[in-house]
Parts: C-alpha cells; sequence; structure tokens
C-alpha cells in the first residue's frame, strides 16, 4: 500500500521539484542522511588525506633503507627508536616503524586498489556497452566469456597471473584488472540493455544520430549510477585481493611493503605475543575497506531510484 | 439509516523533508447507501489520497490529522488497527489500478480467493471454493473453474482486474473505493469491467466510489460528484448539475477540454499553467494562478458554499452563465 | 498528381524471439518450446498527404506503435516498402537519406522515458541541430531559444534538467526536439495519454498551432477516439496488426462498419452519456502470438458468419472515402 502512496506522491514531487534543487545537490542531501555513511565517508576520506601526506607526518621513510635500523626491530609500541622518535605502534621485524609504515602501506594499497578498479571500469563499461548496443551474437560471444571469467574465483585468477607474469606492481595491477573487468561488463550491460530500450535512444535514432554518439553521449551517461557503486565495493575488493596476494607473498615485494606485506611480516610473531606487527596493519585494511564498503553500499540506496525513499523521509 | 459513509474536514498531511504536503485538506462528503459517487482530479489533487485514507491505509510519512470518517456511523479515525483491519476486505474493499496490489504472484487464485473469504467469516473450505468460484463467475470471467486454479501471471491484465474486483466484492461489502481501475486497461476491457461493477453493486446494493481523472467514465457511472483540486474538493454535486452546469471555474476548465464530437478541429479551451505543487500552495484560492475569473477577494481562501444543490469552493462561481 | 507525402505499402513487421542455445536442446529433446513469432504489423498500406492528420487507433496490441515506429524509421519493415515524396527510403543514400530522416520525427508517449535525463534541454534540443550543421555551436542557444518559445517554455529554462519540469513541459521539450531538426512530418505515439487532463488540451492546441505554422503532416497515433475525432481529418482502425476499417473522420464516427470500429465507439464514455449501460463486446483482444483464423476479431464478433473463422476478409471500399474488412460490410454498410 506504501508503494502507491508513495507513487501518487512521487507524481506530486514532480511538480514540487520544478524550482528546487539540482540533482546533485539532492544526491548530496539524500546520503548524508545516514549517518553510519556520513562516518564512513568521513574515515575514508581522512584515510586518503593520511596516505596522501604520509611522508610530512611520518618519522620514518619505510622505503629507504638507510633509515630503517634493523636494531629498531620487535619493539612494542610506546618504544623509542635509535634515532629518538617514538614508535607509538611499535615496529616490525625489520626495524621499520609500523606508523610510517601503515601509512606508506596505505598509499600502495589505496592506489594499486583505484588504478586497477578504474582501469577495470573502463574496460568493463566498453565491452558491456558494446555487448548491450550490438546484441545478437557478439553479444553472446561477449557475456559468455564474462560468464566464464566470473566462474573463477577472482583469487585465483590473480595467483595464476602473478605466477605467470612475476612480481611487480604493474603486473599486480594487471592482475587485478584482469581478475575485475568482467563485473563491471557484467554490469553496465545490464543497465545498458534496459536503456537502450527507452524511447529517448529511439528518439536520437529517429534524429539520425551516430551509433558511437548515442553510445557515449546517450546510453553511457545514464549507465553510471550502478556503475559508481560496482566502483566503489570492486574498489575495496581489490585492495583486500591485493592485501591476499603480498600476505601470500606473491604480491608487493618486501622492499616496498603494502599493508598485506606488513601483516605477512608479522605472522610469525603472532605466537610469540608480539601482536602488534600485524594487527595494526590488519585493523588499517579492515578499517579502510569496511569504510569504502559502507560508503558503496549507501551509494547504491542513494542512487537507485527503486530503493530510493526519495523526499518522502519523515522528519 | 445512517449515511455508509461521511466524511468532514478530512486532512490528511505528509511530512517530508521539503516541506509538509497538504495532500488532503480539508475534504467532506457523504455516500447513501448503493449511492456511486465519482472523485474526479489530476495528478497529486489527492484523491487517491483520500481513499487510502478512507481505509486506514495511510504510512508515515503521512498521517490523518484532523477530521472525521464515519462508516455507518462508526467513527474510524483513531479506531484500533485491530477494527480496520477487520473491516478492510470485509466491509470496506478497495479495487486498484494496478490488481498486483490485491493478488499475490506467488499464490493461485482460489487459494487467495478462499483465504479472503475465511478471514471474515466462519465458513467451511467447500462452501468457500464453491462461494469464490462463482463470484468469478459474476464478474465475467469465462471458465471459472479453470481459473481458480491460475496463477495471476497466467491472467491478462483485464482478467486480473476481474480477479481483484471478484475479491473485492467477496465479502458483499458496503462500501468499494475503486482507484482508477480501468485507467490501465483498453476501451473494450474498460468498458466490460464498468459494467460489472455497476452490476455487482446494483445486486448487493454497495456503495461505490469511483476515482479517476476521466470525466467521461465518471459521467457514465456516478450519482454524484466530487471535483478535487490540490486537496480540497472544489465543487460537489449530482452528475447532471455539475457536468451540465458547472459553478468552479476548475470544473468549467476540465469540462471545457475534454474534446467532443462538437467541437472537431476546433481549438480546445484550455486551461492555462500547471498542476500546483502542494508542498507551496499559493495563498487563499489555490487555483487562483489558473484561473481567468480571479479577483481580489481570491487572495481569501473560499469556504464551502451550497447553493442550487451543490456546494463549491469559489467566489466567482460560473452559476447558469455558461452552458457547457 | 503529385505523389503522396508518405506510403506505405504491404508492410510486415514481425518479431521473432530466437531460441537460446539452452531452448534449441530443450527443443530437440522434445520440450514444448519453439521460436515465437509476433506478427506486430501485418500487411498494412496506407497513404498520407501533405498537411493531413491521419488518426491511427486501436488497443493494445494491435500493432499501432510498430506501424509508428516503421513509418519514422525506427524499425524496418520485415517486407513492404516505405515511400516519402514517392521515394522508397530503404534504397536512398547520403544526403537525401539523411534529409528523409530528418524530416520524419516521433513524439513518444512517456514525457519521462522519452529525454535524456543527464542531459541539460539546451542539449536536447540543440544536440541533432548541431550535428546536422542546421546551426552552429555559437550560435545554438538563440536557435533553441526559437524553438522553445515556438513550444511555449520559457528559454530562461533551458540549462535546467528533465525532471525539473512537469510531465506537460517535458512533452513540449520533445516536441521541441523534434522540431529543431525542421521536420515535415510527426509521427505522436500516444503523445498525450500520460498527461493530466487540463494539459492534455494545452498540447492538443500547440499541435494543431505547429500544424499551421509549420505545414506539419501528422500520423497521430492513440487509443482515445475523442482526441482521434478531434484532430484527425482521417482514420485508420487496427486490430491485431490489420488495418480494419479507414476513412475520413466523419465516415468513421458516425457510419462505421466494421463490428470492431461500432463496438469502440460504443465503449467510449462521453460526457453527454449519464449513468448509462455499458454493454461490452465480449472477450480479450487475443494475443498476437497467435491470432484467431480468419478475420482476428470473429471470436469476439456479435455477427460472425462461417466465413469469417476461415477467411480473412479484404478491405474494399464501402463508400467514397471509406474502406473496411468485412464479410458483412454491405449488411452494415
Amino acid at each position: 500500500m506504501t508503494e502507491v502512496v508513495q507513487q501518487d506522491l512521487a507524481s506530486e514531487r514532480q511538480v514540487q521539484t520544478i524550482d528546487s534543487e539540482t540533482p546533485f545537490k539532492r544526491f548530496v542531501s539524500e546520503f548524508f542522511d545516514s549517518k553510519t555513511a556520513s562516518v564512513a565517508l568521513f574515515i575514508l576520506l581522512s584515510i586518503i588525506i593520511l596516505a596522501v601526506i604520509a611522508p610530512w607526518i611520518t618519522p620514518q621513510d619505510p622505503y629507504d633503507l638507510a633509515q630503517v635500523d634493523v636494531l629498531d626491530g620487535r619493539q612494542p609500541p610506546g618504544a623509542e627508536a635509535f634515532s629518538g622518535y617514538t614508535m607509538w605502534l611499535g615496529s616490525d621485524g625489520a626495524g621499520r616503524d609500523l606508523y610510517s609504515g601503515i601509512l606508506y602501506g596505505l598509499r600502495i594499497s589505496l592506489s594499486v586498489g583505484v588504478m586497477s578498479g578504474f582501469i577495470a571500469l573502463l574496460i568493463g563499461m566498453a565491452v558491456g556497452l558494446l555487448a548491450a548496443y550490438a546484441g545478437g551474437r557478439a553479444e553472446n560471444v561477449i557475456m559468455r566469456v564474462v560468464d566464464l571469467q566470473l566462474s573463477f574465483p577472482a583469487a585465483l585468477v590473480a595467483l595464476m597471473l602473478i605466477a605467470i607474469l612475476g612480481k611487480g606492481v604493474d603486473k599486480i595491477i594487471l592482475a587485478l584488472v584482469v581478475a575485475q573487468w568482467a563485473y563491471y561488463a557484467r554490469t553496465v550491460r545490464a543497465s545498458a540493455l534496459v536503456e537502450r530500450n527507452k524511447e529517448y535512444v529511439e528518439a536520437a535514432a529517429c534524429l539520425g544520430i551516430s551509433h558511437a554518439r548515442i553510445i557515449f553521449r546517450h546510453i553511457m551517461p545514464n549507465c553510471l549510477a550502478p556503475l559508481i557503486v560496482v566502483g566503489t565495493v570492486q574498489t575495496a575488493h581489490a585492495i583486500s585481493l591485493e592485501a591476499t596476494l603480498s600476505f601470500l607473498g606473491v604480491g608487493m615485494p618486501q622492499t616496498s611493503p603494502s599493508l598485506g606485506v606488513l601483516i605477512a611480516n608479522g605472522f610469525e610473531y603472532m605466537l610469540s605475543g608480539r601482536y602488534w606487527i600485524s594487527v595494526f596493519p590488519g585493523i588499517a585494511l579492515l578499517v579502510t575497506v569496511v569504510s569504502i564498503n559502507l560508503v558503496g553500499d549507501h551509494l547504491r540506496d542513494v542512487l537507485n531510484p527503486r530503493i530510493s525513499t526519495g523526499g518522502g523521509k519523515a522528519k | 439509516m445512517p449515511n455508509t459513509l461521511e466524511v468532514s474536514g478530512l486532512k490528511t498531511h505528509f511530512l517530508m523533508r521539503a516541506g509538509v504536503a497538504k495532500a488532503v485538506d480539508g475534504v467532506d462528503f457523504s455516500i447513501a447507501k448503493g449511492e456511486v459517487m465519482g472523485l474526479v482530479g489530476e495528478s497529486g489533487s489527492g484523491k487517491s489520497i483520500t481513499g487510502f485514507s478512507i481505509i486506514g491505509l495511510i504510512d508515515p510519512p503521512g498521517r490523518i490529522v484532523e477530521g472525521s470518517i464515519k462508516f455507518q456511523g462508526e467513527e474510524l479515525v483513531g479506531a484500533p488497527e485491530e477494527r480496520l483491519r477487520n473491516l478492510r476486505g470485509n466491509r470496506i474493499a478497495m479495487i486498484f489500478q494496478d490488481p498486483m496490489m490485491t493478488l499475490n504472484p506467488v499464490l493461485r487464485v482460489d487459494t487467495q480467493m478462499i483465504e479472503a473469504l475465511k478471514a471474515h467469516q466462519n465458513i467451511g473450505k467447500k462452501e468457500a471454493w464453491t462461494k469464490a468460484r462463482d463470484t468469478l463467475g459474476m464478474v465475467g470471467i469465462p471458465a471459472p473453474d479453470e481459473r481458480m486454479r491460475a496463477y495471476p501471471h497466467q491472467l491478462s491484465g483485464g482478467m486480473r482486474q476481474r480477479v481483484a474486483i471478484a475479491i473485492a466484492f467477496l465479502n458483499e461489502p458496503d462500501l468499494i473505493i475503486a482507484d482508477e481501475p480501468t485507467t490501465a486497461l483498453d476501451v473494450t476491457i474498460q468498458g466490460q469491467i464498468i459494467h460489472e461493477a455497476q452490476n455487482l453493486c446494483r445486486r448487493t446494493g454497495a456503495s461505490l466510489i469511483w476515482i479517476t481523472h476521466d470525466l467521461a467514465v465518471v459521467a457514465g457511472i456516478a450519482d454524484h460528484i466530487s471535483v478535487m483540486y490540490a486537496g480540497k474538493i472544489v465543487e460537489q454535486g449530482n452528475i447532471d448539475d455539475v457536468i451540465d452546469r458547472p459553478a468552479h471555474p476548475y470544473t468549467v476548465g476540465l469540462l471545457g477540454s475534454v474534446p467532443s464530437a462538437n467541437n472537431r478541429g476546433q481549438r480546445l479551451y484550455q486551461i492555462a499553467g500547471m498542476t500546483p505543487n502542494i508542498l507551496a500552495l499559493p495563498k487563499g484560492c489555490s487555483f487562483k494562478e489558473r484561473c481567468d475569473r480571479r479577483t481580489k477577494t481570491c487572495e481569501v481562501s473560499p469556504e464551502a458554499v451550497e447553493r442550487n444543490h451543490r456546494t463549491f469552493r469559489c467566489h466567482h462561481p460560473y452559476f447558469e452563465e455558461v452552458e457547457v | 498528381m503529385s505523389a503522396p507525402l508518405l506510403e506505405i505499402r504491404n508492410v510486415s513487421k514481425r518479431f521473432v524471439k530466437k531460441l537460446d542455445v539452452a531452448g534449441k536442446i530443450a527443443a530437440r529433446l522434445g520440450a514444448n518450446i519453439s521460436e515465437e513469432t509476433v506478427h506486430a504489423v501485418d500487411n498494412v498500406s496506407m497513404t498520407i498527404n501533405k498537411g493531413e492528420v491521419v488518426g491511427l487507433v486501436g488497443e493494445s496490441g494491435c500493432g499501432k506503435s510498430t506501424l509508428g515506429r516503421v513509418v519514422a524509421g525506427i524499425h524496418n519493415p520485415t517486407d513492404g516498402q516505405v515511400f516519402f515524396e514517392g521515394q522508397d527510403i530503404s534504397a536512398l543514400e547520403g544526403v537525401r537519406k539523411r534529409e528523409v530522416t530528418l524530416a520524419v520525427q516521433m513524439i513518444f508517449q512517456d514525457p519521462f522515458a522519452s529525454l535524456n535525463q543527464r542531459m541539460r534541454v539546451e542539449d536536447i534540443i540543440g544536440e541533432a541541430p548541431v550535428y546536422h550543421g542546421l546551426t552552429t555551436r555559437s550560435e545554438k542557444s538563440d536557435y533553441v531559444d526559437e524553438i522553445m518559445e515556438k513550444v511555449g517554455l520559457d528559454p530562461s529554462l533551458k540549462k535546467r534538467y528533465p525532471h525539473q519540469f512537469s510531465g506537460g513541459q517535458r512533452q513540449r521539450i520533445g516536441i521541441a526536439r523534434a522540431l529543431a531538426v525542421k521536420p515535415r512530418f510527426l509521427v505522436c505515439d500516444e503523445a498525450i495519454a500520460a498527461l493530466d487532463v487540463s494539459i492534455q488540451a494545452q498540447v492538443i492546441n500547440l499541435f494543431m498551432d505547429l500544424r499551421e505554422e509549420f505545414d506539419l503532416t501528422y500520423l497521430f497515433i492513440s487509443h482515445d477516439l475523442s482526441v482521434v475525432e478531434h484532430i484527425a481529418d482521417r482514420v485508420l482502425i487496427m486490430y491485431l496488426g490489420r488495418v480494419v476499417e479507414s476513412g475520413i473522420t466523419e465516415e468513421i464516427f458516425d457510419r462505421p462498419v466494421h463490428p470492431y470500429t461500432s463496438a469502440l465507439l460504443a465503449e467510449a464514455p462521453r460526457l453527454d452519456q449519464r449513468k448509462r449501460e455499458f454493454a461490452p463486446i465480449k472477450g480479450e483482444i487475443p494475443s498476437p502470438l497467435e491470432p484467431p483464423s480468419g478475420c482476428h476479431f470473429h471470436p469476439r464478433c456479435p455477427h460472425a458468419i462461417g466465413d469469417c473463422s476461415r477467411q480473412a476478409p479484404a478491405l474494399e471500399v464501402v463508400r467514397r472515402n471509406h474502406i473496411a474488412a468485412c464479410h458483412l460490410r454491405e449488411r452494415f454498410g
């Protein structure tokens, strides 16, 4: 019953919006309706800022071997390093300050996650749009490849690729892209199929506008909303996948540790009571991934017109 | 004997972020036993919300803030949910534009109908089945025995609406609220549905509120008509009086904008402007900005006036000046 | 005599739902599924002269929207030809092809779905004229202003997005978008069905004004008889993919011949008929997947005779300016 009332109000709302907000403003105000999502976004932004300004707020550059002193190794949180600063989160086996290590690790994890997510998004979007617009046999072939890709666990695909390609940041990004593009392709195709049959696409065809322009100027912008949602969630996924690979020892090299490497390094000390080496990077990873997911979840609610509460929320 | 339904001063408001939407803002009407009332309005006029208010299906952020709804003398505003549930589907039934609002897609027609019967009557399963089948036959469904075993998705749109109507009539209610029941249907199917609804009401003596935007349909079936605009009934009365001699400029405009054989090829009368925003209604008469008879007095909201067998809200009615 | 502005000759449009791999295997194994063919439009011919308004009436599934899309060039016909000014449009190329494409424009039913909600009104209206060189990027703004004024929209609103407009205004944006490429023929597919009553009148009046100002020809598709009666010079009645009756408006409305047309006219509610008895024709509209044999209307027809189920009646002349497809046309004519 509520639905009908909502529909009726929706038709009433259509009139109401006439002189009010832009879509973006409404989106923003709806997003901040959720406290959880607002807090998650705040945390996420803080993490990103911390990661970006890491070199200026950390006492040590964990990549610079000259600054790392093995004698500082395995110090508990709060210990003082030989060079005089306090290691608030302790240090790992190699003598890296964990606070510095985590922030630098976040830089790597975030950039690998975002880069691979972005490239996968571009590839997936192009493939998905093409499949939806072309239809017929081309669509069939493309979507069967996507299905095949999706039937393998992403971690397995990435592991196999790393095994073939070897180590390195570029290789990891490539592996993550290959493991993820299919999700984007499937999402874009689904929404492009819906959009393709809408009357505004027929109108564009009627106006003699070229296929390429219809795809990129008309259909694509209308498919972006679900893509942004999948994008955030997949980026979180990419970050944890990278951590997994690094933890297994096939990811980032020891010399430039990501969060996964730090966790792996601390793992052997867990039973000897030096919990901090694994736990603090673990918490950082957890908080990052969870906050991205919360933001993504709420984005889905706000961007999906069917779930969206619109303006009909009680004060 | 009291009227089947008496609504007075009904106000249903929605508290939204953007403000208070006065969807229904002071509605009065009454319906006698066996009477058919057409409730006419455009989108956003509050006609559907009025219907939902009567059966007590207003969910937050909506709320009945004022007024009374008396069903056979019994006050429904503020009545316990238990009592309302008992009345709904039993003494008061509703038919929606989309029959799937009534029908459960995963249950067979017979299951749903028997359930509806047993919820309100002490009746055996076999007896209920027979009654359900007979009701299906009554709404013009061919081969009702077969249709009883069908799932809603196996039926066409017109058939589904018939099943929904059959369910509404199962417990022989005293009041039926039909909210745009034929809007989504084709002309020939619409004719059939109206035909069945008319027959059933006549047979069972039920009162009917037919909510629609289509004046021609209302002209064909209703005894009385209420025209809603921006949450208020701007004109109500006997169907012939209102359609042949409308008083309110909005009614005049609506009637004038319906194309007919008399004005083939000519320009249609058109009401200027747009349907109003119920979140920001103008002060005074809410129709004044679209009205070509407005004067300074229209800054004051017109009270309902009763004259010549009808009630209207207008300072400058068209009484007996214009023949339509 | 010069060629009619638009002519379609024996046009059919079939939609085939092909089986996928799983379906094919299942069919091989004896499952009761096969390819489904919908005869949306079945051998329809018509001519529309310059300046005419032709109404196309029918209920859901009768193929009127599909026919409109064939005329507008959105669908290609499965069989038959479409001629514009005597030229077969499938044979056109280059500049002339573009000219004809732009000359025939369509106005859609849904004022929400027919506008790209991610584009500003200015771009919705101005995109095609710039793309086709009817105006330049720098003059686009003035060009759009002028068209918006023509359809009764305030040009100062052109930076807004479609969702900021009401249904009636959105429909005007759709009309402006079509007018921007200087069409000569408009296909209006249920263009007012989704609008409020008071807004419908505004849009109908707008169509009639534009017809005069731009010398437009219309194919006006609608299920609403009273609107068609008001606006059209000639009317075609379709039932399940076929034209069952056609003629000038007065003929069809005052002296209908086909029992289906009579039924439609009888069922349509009218303001001047109070407390009436609706005496509906029986039955449902059959599925276009399995249309009845012979005359498609015979299972619902109160006058059907033996021949009706065996042989499809051809369209034949009843009177001057009036043709119908009914075996009993002489009795009703």
